[in-house]
């Protein structure tokens, strides 16, 4: 065997390493911004669900102050832990409306009686067209709302107390 | 106190690693003998490691969520399965169960291997010992798995739900035992370089070794094929993902491997090749943990993202497969090449299967990491993917699969019968199968209308090996052989047919609503929502008919609530002739469910053809140790310590 053969496979190591270590200096950008920051939020009217409380239109979110849109759903176990970090982001001044999808008045009424109500609004959205509409793929899910009704931010997933300042701090961004 | 055992056990085997290193280079730079004390001290190493395994279980399987790790990766609403599995459904989990096969395989060929010399397994044991200490660092400093959390959480964050499934429970430690089987391999080759005796007596001794691994990695990947397959959104059964080629690679390697070791064995030839294919075959086991770790190539495996961790893993490929071809370019000088050989013979058959295997391994590789170097080079994002590797490496793996209907038949170093008349009926039953398909489905493609017929002659000649001799007296190895080919061919008839015949059907339904795909009509019964133990789901019923009575899908779209993640549960029915496969997506704006409906005839040879390759090479184990059991020498390193 020649010594450039044998040399080949070390010179071939040699330059896969060269790659890899490239490569793990510098990362990739992976992040995927959300379709919806910086548009506007859809025109919609949804009807009032619970007794009481009034149901939502587009022009709601357009009140001169950020707001925070929160998709929820009294069938959605996640919702039910999220709803009491949304009740604490309500008494320190956070506006939040709510859009429940694909549910029943009664069964929306026990869900706020049990787990509390953090919600100035609610809207129903009995077939997620408004769900769909503002790119949204599941429950729950958030969205910051500055006050001319423009979308500045987007959260997947419950809002957990770990995201409250992230919250907050968007909020604050776009007053 | 469980995890702080682990910890110490963990701490006190890497020490001991280091010990046998020492011992090692004391061994090959005197003539003193450390046989005794190496075989003891990588016994107790294994052992070491193994009770650090089982603190990590114990913690899991009790979620003790003082320690950082069960906080992370577990929850108390788990299922006991899942829970023991999440120990390993982790980084620092699995790289203490990477470490922990590596010590117990260095501690079984410390008890059992004889058949190298002394000075050979003293230098394989050290090797062994050194691939083990910077694993052990790598845990230790980079990856602590028995971390503390002070105070105690109330409550885990859950599993992955993607990995809660039967799936976890048995992939990884199947791959893994593969992948670190093959250290043994890797340790016998450095070792035998060093000490210059690359020989007939190695291969041997190497030889279990290289099948058992080759088994698990069998194993594994035929596992991780039908759990990508019906874990929705991973792409059918093979995707070439990243992660799919990094435990295609090693298996490809050890294949190569298998064989050349047999003509090391029989013949004493290939040496310098047999030396860099058992090099080359853990490397791609570390490049696929490098890879699967890192995450430095996009991919749906790559769980654990940290590029501080990937360094950490880069520097230890570099240092051992560096380590390892440099001392082949310094002693592959000195391998002299055994007996001659002939153009037609079993040995120039085993060659051109190493060769095309080669060539497909490094195809595989290529593909897998140029996004890579074009990235570095170019500056330009680009994938390469399903297309490339079909085009590319499918015509190889074709002809390879061919050729291995013949290479069986040959003679050692000389073939002088006519070995061509007796493939006559294999022939005919692979034309039989072109001509049906032409008939029959005339706008097949290619690559589909092949792989048939190659898998139709495969079956045929795969058996030739048996073919007018007693059963009874065919040796074990030989059966499994043409148990393994055999399974070569099913796999590829699979693989062909669901190419070929496979009718998908996408749509939005109402409830009500009926849709036709292949020879079924299914029907949207209803949709509801379930609830199970820690998730939520929306599960529609289907009605599936195809003269026969009714069959009931319901697949499910399920959201998991700790961590909030959504997966697919699609409904599979197996039937003799193929799969049905169904799934619910998401529902549009008029009430309408997106389904998506699969009918895949005879897919499930794909996964039975993997058993039965894996069913072969256990056959061609238990055949050569059973063998070697008969041949033992009397004269017995434990008995002589007591004589």
């Amino acid at each position: 065997m020649t010594r450039a053969l044998r040399f080949t496979p070390l010179l071939l190591l040699l330059l896969v390493v060269g790659a890899l270590t490239w490569r793990l200096t510098t990362p990739a950008d992976t992040a995927v911004p959300s379709r919806m920051t910086g548009q506007p939020v859809p025109t919609f009217d949804l009807a009032p669900l619970v007794v009481g409380k009034p149901g939502l239109v587009s022009a709601d979110l357009a009140s001169g102050k950020p707001r925070l849109l929160n998709i929820f759903a009294s069938w959605c176990v996640p919702c039910i832990a999220e709803v009491k970090v949304l009740d604490g982001l309500r008494r320190r001044g956070v506006e939040i409306d709510g859009i429940a999808v694909r549910d029943r008045p009664q069964a929306v009424a026990q869900f706020l009686a049990r787990n509390g109500d953090p919600y100035a609004r609610i809207g129903g959205d009995s077939e997620s067209r408004l769900q769909i509409s503002l790119g949204s793929s599941g429950v729950p899910e958030s969205f910051v709302v500055d006050g001319r009704g423009i979308v500045r931010y987007q959260h997947i997933g419950p809002i957990e107390a770990a995201d409250v300042p992230v919250i907050l701090a968007q909020l604050e961004q776009v007053r | 106190m469980t995890a702080e055992a682990g910890l110490a056990a963990l701490w006190l085997a890497a020490a001991l690693a280091a010990f046998q290193l020492l011992l090692m280079v004391l061994a090959l730079c005197s003539a003193v003998d450390v046989q005794r004390a190496m075989r003891g001290v990588a016994m107790v190493q294994g052992a070491l490691t193994i009770m650090s395994f089982a603190m990590l279980l114990l913690v899991f399987a009790r979620t003790d969520l003082s320690v950082a790790l069960v906080f992370e990766n577990s929850h108390s609403a788990k299922p006991f399965m899942y829970k023991v599995a999440g120990a390993w459904g982790n980084h620092e989990g699995s790289m203490l169960l990477w470490v922990t096969v590596l010590a117990a395989a260095g501690a079984i060929m410390a008890l059992l291997s004889r058949r190298t010399s002394g000075r050979t397994l003293v230098a394989a044991l050290g090797a062994q010992a050194a691939l083990a200490l910077g694993f052990y660092a790598f845990l230790l400093l980079a990856s602590n798995p028995f971390a503390r959390l002070n105070p105690a959480a109330l409550e885990g964050r859950g599993l992955n739900p993607l990995l809660q499934d039967p799936g976890l429970a048995f992939h990884p430690p199947t791959l893994y035992l593969g992948y670190v089987g093959l250290s043994v391999a890797f340790s016998l080759a450095v070792g035998a370089l060093l000490t210059g005796e690359v020989d007939a007596r190695l291969a041997r001794a190497m030889r279990p070794w290289v099948l058992g691994a080759w088994i698990f990695l069998t194993l594994g990947i035929t596992a991780g094929s039908y759990w990508a397959y019906y874990e929705l959104g991973w792409g059918g059964y093979w995707f070439w993902d990243p992660v799919e080629n990094a435990s295609l690679m090693p298996w490809l390697a050890a294949t190569a491997l298998l064989h050349s070791i047999n003509v090391l064995a029989a013949r004493g030839a290939l040496k310098a090749w047999t030396m860099m294919l058992a090099v080359i075959a853990f490397s791609m086991s570390m490049v696929g943990t490098f890879l699967v770790r890192s995450g430095v190539l996009t991919s749906v495996h790559a769980f654990a993202i940290d590029p501080q961790r990937g360094t950490f893993l880069l520097a230890l490929l570099a240092i051992y497969v560096g380590a390892a071809f440099a001392l082949f370019a310094w002693r592959g000088a000195t391998l002299k090449e055994g007996a001659q050989f002939e153009l037609v013979s079993r040995e120039s058959g085993l060659v051109v299967n190493n060769l095309m295997l080669s060539v497909i391994l490094g195809i595989v590789f290529v593909g897998t990491l140029y996004p890579l170097f074009v990235e570095a080079v170019a500056g330009a994002k680009m994938s390469v993917g399903a297309p490339y590797f079909n085009a590319v490496a499918g015509p190889l793996a074709l002809i390879l699969a061919m050729l291995v209907g013949v290479g069986p038949l040959l003679a050692w170093r000389r073939e002088r019968r006519p070995v061509l008349r007796r493939l006559t009926v294999p022939a005919l039953m692979a034309a039989t199968a072109l001509a049906l398909t032409i008939i029959l489905a005339p706008d097949m493609t290619i690559l589909s209308r092949l792989g048939l017929a190659v898998a139709a002659f495969l079956a045929g000649a795969s058996i030739l090996p048996l073919i007018a001799r007693n059963p009874l007296r065919v040796p074990l190895a030989t059966w499994g052989m043409v148990i393994a080919h055999f399974g070569i061919a099913v796999s590829l008839a699979g693989m062909a047919a669901n190419a070929a015949f496979t009718s998908e059907k996408l749509a939005v339904a109402r409830v009500g609503e009926t849709l036709r795909v292949g020879p079924w009509l299914v029907q949207l019964e209803g949709v509801a929502p379930v609830a199970g133990p820690n998730w939520t789901a929306i599960q529609a019923e289907l009605r599936a008919t195809r003269g026969e009575g009714p069959v009931l899908l319901t697949p499910e779209a399920r959201y998991f609530t700790d961590p909030p993640t959504e997966t697919g549960e699609a409904a599979i029915r197996t039937f003799w002739n193929g799969q049905l496969y169904t799934v619910v997506g998401k529902p549009d704006a008029d009430g309408g469910w997106q389904l998506r409906l699969w009918w895949k005839p005879f897919v499930t040879l794909i996964w039975a053809g993997g058993v039965l390759i894996a069913l072969g090479g256990a056959l061609a184990l238990v055949g050569r140790l059973s063998l070697f059991r008969r041949r033992r020498p009397s004269a017995d390193w434990r008995k002589e310590r007591y004589a």
